[in-house]
């Protein structure tokens, strides 16, 4: 019996060893909680998206790309997605390189996070009113001039293209700034003292030193802007001009009661998603990876 | 700092200001037609409304039953805040202090969850959890809202964590101290900081989290954003006015929690969630 009691001490010691102990295991609940709930309907819904009501296999995948109604869907998503993320990350890299300097930017930072903390409900009720017909925004155009009559900005893509910029700038923003931030100053000032301009300083030491950043920043608010849902129903034209992908993946879940083929949207959405994930996940190691701090090394 | 003083860099910083006056003027006008039609009379063709009541928030507190909704929205919340809070914590624990085989297996895990939008897993996830039963229930918006909850305390407790230097908690092991009182007395109140400001956040992103409450909840189970979604999306049934009374008192829910949490971190934390 002591041979046995022995052994799994030195078994408790060797997993000790590797880092497994008593300690380890507290990451067991969580990681049960997320395999219960995220790991296993990720897993069952793809199996599912494999057994539809009617057909092979791949009846949900033939019947998704043969009904332009679906596969169209895919087309008018990124029509929104991809515009507002390059809008939001090509304003927000020079925004963020001049709010850098400021010394009081908690001011400008907490007004940018309430549309992010609001939600998109919200912010489409505003916009509802605000860019409706007798909105303030349509007056003033009017009163500029710029208009003839009110101008219809919601229920249609505009809609939808505002309130995502509303949300999405704010949040590429932030976390640009995260980033910029993290750059040390030290490189700059080495550049200016070597006499390079702002443009040079920009395109030579924070552009290459940046990208690995602002690839994260384009893909967290591109898949963003990629599941847009409440905006596009409430501000724009769900039944045809901003159909996205989400509202489909809803519609035959919970209004035909089809989750088979829900699923496969849905998979056919983290698909879309994964594959631009890839193309620019791809395109930075093209760039410079390394150190964002000064000094050596 | 470096001053640029040519007349390029000046009208870019012009510009740039515009730029920001621009997007930071149409947002509070957005905001601000939210609150002042909540005040309105009437608010049709004119600037202006043409006179001013409070009757909508009467009147919205009765239609959306918000008593009640408040009150699912603050079960809902305080118990997902504090479920999020004990398995994040524990987890952030282990993931802080020890390495182990497989450890960027589960780092990726507990990113996942954050990178996907809610509204691609929350599909396949509201189908299992319809077909388990919990699904338009209270816990099956609670365990909704632990997905992506849960991994984003691991994630903001894991540096606060790190921060602290192991040889306090040996030394309390040498005075005795068991893993629960070493926990209680020792850890928490250093990590209290931390886990308050994570907390706080869940809490802000629970009360405006709209896609998995949506599809996780019934009739019964609904928080404030799902009942302000409805009411927004059957528009035409009440009056404008309600709906924006509606919003207003959502606007003060989440604010005066955002507010406290801003006093703990900074704004930029609450996007920049992996460093």
């Amino acid at each position: 019996m002591t041979d046995v009691s022995g052994d799994r001490l030195s078994l408790r010691q060797r997993l000790a060893l590797r880092g497994l102990d008593g300690t380890t295991l507290l990451i067991v609940p969580a990681l049960l909680l997320l395999f219960a709930t995220f790991v296993y309907p990720f897993l069952y819904g793809l199996w599912l998206s494999f057994a539809p009501k009617a057909g092979g296999i791949f009846g949900n995948y033939a019947t998704f790309f043969s009904d332009p109604f679906q596969y169209d869907t895919i087309g008018t998503t990124l029509a929104l997605a991809v515009p507002v993320t390059i809008i939001s990350l090509v304003v927000a890299v020079p925004v963020a390189l001049r709010v850098r300097l400021m010394k009081r930017q908690r001011l400008l930072t907490t007004i940018l996070v309430l549309p992010v903390s609001l939600g998109t409900v919200l912010v489409a009720q505003g916009l509802l009113n605000y860019l409706g017909p007798q909105g303030w925004f349509s007056r003033v155009l009017m009163l500029l001039h710029l208009s003839n009559g009110p101008a219809r900005l919601t229920h249609n893509y505009w809609g939808v293209f505002a309130s995502l910029l509303i949300t999405g700038f704010p949040f590429t923003f932030l976390l640009t700034l995260s980033y910029i931030t993290g750059i040390d100053p030290a490189l700059e000032q080495a550049a200016a003292t070597h006499g390079a301009n702002a443009w040079q300083r920009f395109r030579h030491v924070f552009m290459p030193l940046l990208v690995p950043g602002l690839a994260v920043a384009f893909l967290l608010s591109f898949v963003q802007a990629f599941a847009v849902f409440p905006s596009a129903v409430l501000l724009g034209a769900p039944a045809g001009p901003t159909r996205v992908i989400s509202v489909a993946a809803y519609q035959a879940a919970f209004e035909q009661y089809d989750y088979s083929m829900a699923s496969a949207i849905a998979m056919i959405m983290a698909a879309v998603q994964l594959v631009v994930v890839a193309i620019i996940l791809g395109a930075r190691t093209l760039f410079y990876r390394g150190s964002t701090s000064g000094g050596k090394g | 700092m470096i001053r640029d003083t040519s007349i390029g860099a000046k009208i870019w910083s012009i510009a740039i200001w515009v730029v920001v006056g621009f997007f930071v003027l149409n947002l509070i006008a957005l905001i601000a037609t939210v609150i002042i039609d909540s005040f309105a009379t009437q608010w049709l063709r004119s600037w202006l409304p043409v006179a001013y009541t409070t009757k909508w928030y009467a009147s919205a507190w009765d239609e959306f039953q918000l008593t009640q909704v408040l009150t699912v929205t603050f079960e809902i919340v305080f118990t997902v805040v504090s479920l999020a809070g004990l398995f994040g914590v524990t987890a952030a624990y282990a993931m802080a202090r020890r390495n182990f085989p497989g450890k960027r297996l589960v780092m990726l895990l507990f990113l996942l969850p954050l990178l996907v939008p809610p509204i691609t897993y929350g599909i396949p996830m509201a189908t299992v959890l319809y077909q388990s039963g919990v699904g338009g229930t209270f816990w099956g918006v609670v365990i909704a809202n632990l997905v992506p909850t849960v991994p984003f305390v691991i994630l903001v407790m894991i540096p606060f964590i790190e921060q602290i230097d192991p040889k306090i908690e040996a030394a309390a092991r040498v005075f005795g101290a068991g893993t629960f009182r070493l926990f209680v007395h020792v850890l928490l109140p250093m990590l209290l900081p931390g886990i308050l400001a994570a907390l706080l956040l869940v809490l802000v992103r629970t009360v405006a989290m709209f896609e998995l409450t949506f599809l996780a909840a019934g009739p019964t189970s609904q928080t404030l954003v799902v009942v302000l979604y409805y009411s927004v999306f059957a528009a035409g049934v009440r009056a404008v006015q309600s709906i924006d009374a509606m919003a207003v008192i959502y606007m003060l829910t989440t604010l005066v929690w955002l507010l406290i949490a801003l006093r703990f971190v900074n704004p930029t934390q609450i996007v920049a969630r992996s460093r």
